[in-house]
């Protein structure tokens, strides 16, 4: 196992560098300039050419590449050109708030598919099952920018109940877990939890039914085990799958909530993204996705070892 | 519905209506800028002419100021923390700007010429401590003629610029100072500095938190005892996404947005709310490309073209938040003139043109034009731009789009038409600030400001419109540079060396309980009227 775990810590450096390399290159590859965020639009091509100089933007891209390299391997993620704020900075506030509603989404999501999966695992083929499977196609195809943009309308324009924007009132984003901050969250995580709900749905359903085909079930039911003990003996065995698939849900819901985080104005990773893409902001640009990309690895990490944990069928050499 | 169900409603209900949030106190005006963050309020702000409508003229002062009182004339200048300036007759490059008494920043120091001097520096001098280089980015190049400064005393500044520049007044406009005092007690830091800003402005910055909001309170000790705010307090927001500006109006949220999207108008208009609109200094048209072989090198296709848009038809389809172009500049504007060549809806013409040029609907005029899909002052491009399409398909021009990102539409403009990423295309589509003539007119056909230098795109060149700028930025009698820029103006008309097509009219959706606010003729705004009531 130890031999396992530092094999894939090891492998997180190869990650890194692919990540950090592959999206320096789409970031330059992408027209328009990354000094256009602080420049007026009508700065000459020569007040550019300086101000590239000032910024150490007119060295060769592998050079500007190495020299952020060497910076981020101290955990200098540089300095945003739009903002002038530290990049690590900027991404540890923004980080803080995505977790938090990535965490809430997932409680949402993760519980609702839970139940719903097994439920319909349990009724597999009946008119219940049918109408869970549904469900989760529903959530699963639903475009969640789009569903996000209906609660508003519902929620906070037409019934005026719960906060259309921001993570906090004022348009604070210092989160703090009090009332007034609880009804910022409740639309962003409904609205991101439907997609996980759906996926862990069908996971769920998948994994019960094909559990409850096997023969050690109908053993376990012939040996007069109650329903309780049986459905212990099916989480046990769905629940290092069910994990892996959580993970990586956990894992998309960290970067992947660009689009819910900017209908909701929630200053999160998603939100800070979708600045950086549009202001040409490489050094911010660059750090988030590092991040992101290294918090995926970590979360895969964990996930592995959790499982082992769970199911010692699963061997790690 | 059985009791249980009953109770648990009631008290889901009851944990909602608790969550429901209160309105904002009296006087605070909560604003939802388009901005995706909030303006750096180290004096020459960030996020274009929005950081400087928020934050750039609320918190700071330039020695020029823009007069924002009246929303039935065009913006002019007016004193600002400068009472007069002239330039010397005898040698027109040096300019003489006399320093108001008794305005102070918000630290309580004082601002004199030294402290003018001290921000100049900050912009243009890099040997300077102050020198700050995203400052620098923002101001340096609004004055260029600026050669060198000194203070003569305590209230006079002197500037020499590199020629006779007679537009220095306006591009000092974007000029605005920062207190040299408080840079100082705060260890000589910008980062520092933006943490307890301090400016001359009626606002003063009381919080600033990056990405999420600046909080400004009155300055009852303003200078110009007219623009001591009505509001104590002004909130600001960067609110991106215009769904979400209108869902945050209409939830109470705020107070104020920005740029209500166009189709959103309606519901909010129904809901009580006011809708503003003024036209300001902002035009956009096609800008044509003159490189040898661009089928706009012929007179009779540009006039064709600026006959066959149909104008009146496409403000209706923005619900009305448009004016009809007449030229670059709307026609209220004092460097209007009187141009012959009207540009009106005349298809019929348009054809006869364009048949005269050897175009016709069977043998049609094949073009490629760089559009956006978003962007800074581009209101609606793809519907607008498509609506364009089909008028000019109608008269027998076909236009193809290359839609690139607003960026790289930006970097291409800069670049010129020559630049290997027009990609064949014979003219762009960007929208235009034109606050002054230099904006509005010279930069865009000066054959001195091609690229690398300016921002003449399309590569023109013409002697008696050159001899027109010069007159302009030259000649120091304003009744002799009024009627340059006039017949400046009148010659972009006339030789229709644009497509005109619309001015934006700048809307902005108020909550009933916002007034006294007067719409500028401006991309600027004065705040200092405006008043929330319960």
């Amino acid at each position: 196992m130890l031999t396992y775990l530092l094999k894939r810590l090891g492998l997180v450096v190869p990650i890194a560098l692919a990540v950090s390399a592959v999206c320096f290159s789409l970031v330059y590859l992408a027209p328009g300039d990354p000094l256009s965020a602080i420049v007026p639009s009508d700065a000459s091509v020569e007040l550019i050419d300086q101000l590239k100089k000032e910024y150490g933007l007119d060295k060769p891209i592998p050079v500007q590449y190495a020299l952020w390299l060497g910076r981020a391997t101290v955990g200098d993620l540089g300095t945003s050109i739009a903002t002038g704020r530290p990049v690590a900075s900027e991404i540890g506030k923004a980080i803080g708030n995505t977790l938090v509603l990535a965490f809430a989404a997932c409680l949402v999501g993760f519980t609702l598919g839970a139940v719903f999966g097994t439920i319909a695992g349990y009724f597999n083929g009946s008119w219940v099952d049918k109408t869970v499977s549904a469900i989760s196609v529903a959530g699963v195809s639903v475009p969640h920018y789009w569903l996000g943009m209906v609660l508003v309308i519902v929620f906070s324009v037409i019934l005026g109940w719960l906060p259309a924007m921001g993570a906090g009132p004022g348009g604070s984003g210092e989160w703090r877990w009090d009332a007034e901050h609880l009804k910022h969250i409740i639309l962003p995580a409904i609205t991101l939890s439907v997609i996980p709900t759906g996926i862990i749905t069908r996971t769920v359903r998948a994994l019960v039914a094909d559990v409850l085909s096997k023969e050690f079930v109908t053993a376990l039911v012939a040996k007069g085990l109650s329903q309780g003990a049986v459905f212990f003996h099916v989480v046990k065995n769905i629940a290092p799958t069910a994990l892996a698939v959580m993970g990586v849900q956990l894992g998309y819901l960290m970067g992947g909530s660009i689009l819910v985080e900017t209908v909701f104005s929630w200053p999160g990773t998603g939100f800070l993204l979708n600045t950086a893409i549009f202001q040409r902001d490489i050094p911010l640009l660059q750090g988030t996705i590092l991040v992101l990309a290294m918090f995926f690895v970590a979360l895969n990490l964990l996930v592995d070892i959790v499982q082992t944990g769970l199911d010692p069928r699963i061997r790690r050499a | 519905m059985s009791r249980h169900v009953r109770v648990a409603a009631a008290l889901l209900g009851g944990a909602v209506v608790a969550f429901a949030s209160p309105s904002g106190a009296q006087g605070t005006l909560r604003i939802a800028m388009t901005a995706a963050d909030i303006p750096v309020p180290n004096g020459q702000t960030d996020q274009g002419a929005e950081g400087m409508r928020f934050i750039g003229y609320t918190v700071f002062d330039a020695l020029v100021n823009w007069d924002l009182s009246s929303a039935d004339k065009p913006a002019g200048l007016a004193p600002g923390l400068a009472t007069e300036w002239k330039s010397d007759p005898k040698d027109r490059m040096k300019w003489t700007f006399r320093i108001r008494d008794g305005a102070r920043f918000h630290d309580g120091s004082t601002f004199t010429a030294q402290a003018a001097v001290w921000n100049l520096d900050k912009i243009l001098n890099t040997a300077s401590p102050q020198y700050d280089a995203r400052q620098a980015a923002q101001g340096r190049g609004r004055i260029p003629t600026v050669r060198s400064y000194r203070a003569v005393d305590d209230r006079t500044l002197e500037i020499v610029t590199s020629e006779p520049d007679a537009l220095l007044p306006y591009q000092i406009t974007f000029i605005v100072m920062s207190s040299p005092a408080q840079w100082e007690k705060v260890g000589r830091s910008w980062e520092k500095f933006v943490q307890s800003p301090s400016g001359t402005g009626p606002w003063k910055v009381e919080r600033y938190v990056p990405r999420e909001r600046a909080e400004l309170v009155r300055n009852p000790d303003y200078w110009d005892g007219k623009r001591v705010p009505k509001a104590d307090r002004m909130v600001l927001l960067p609110v991106p996404e215009g769904g979400s500006r209108v869902a945050a109006l209409l939830s109470g949220q705020v107070d104020w947005i920005e740029a209500p999207p166009t189709d959103a108008i309606a519901q909010l208009r129904a809901k009580g709310n006011q809708i503003t609109a003024n036209v300001y200094p902002h035009v956009w048209p096609w800008h044509f490309s003159r490189v040898e072989g661009s089928p706009w090198n012929d007179i009779r296709v540009r006039k064709a073209a600026n006959l066959a848009v149909d104008r009146a038809g496409m403000k209706k389809l923005l619900g009305g938040m448009m004016l009809e172009a007449k030229g670059m500049v709307p026609p209220n504007s004092p460097w209007f003139g009187k141009p012959a060549f009207e540009l009106k809806y005349d298809p019929a013409e348009a054809r006869r043109l364009l048949k005269e040029a050897g175009y016709s609907k069977e043998k049609p005029l094949v073009l490629k034009t760089i559009i956006s899909a978003s962007g800074s002052g581009q209101m609606q491009p793809m519907l607008m731009n498509e609506f364009i399409q089909q008028n000019l398909a109608d008269v027998g021009i076909k236009v193809e789009f290359d839609v690139v990102e607003w960026n790289a539409l930006v970097a291409n403009w800069r670049a010129g038409a020559k630049d290997p990423t027009t990609r064949g295309a014979t003219a762009t589509n960007s929208s235009y600030f034109a606050q002054d003539p230099f904006t509005a007119l010279i930069r865009h056909l000066d054959s001195q400001l091609v690229a690398p230098r300016g921002t003449n795109w399309g590569y023109y060149s013409d002697p008696e419109l050159d001899t027109l700028f010069k007159v302009a930025r030259y000649n120091f009698d304003p009744d002799v540079q009024l009627r340059a820029i006039q017949k400046a103006h009148e010659r972009f008309v006339n030789e229709a060396l644009f497509l005109y097509v619309a001015h934006d009219v700048g809307p902005r959706a108020l909550a009933p309980r916002v007034k006294g606010f007067v719409q500028a003729q401006s991309w600027y705004q004065d705040f200092s009227p405006v008043a929330v009531t319960k």
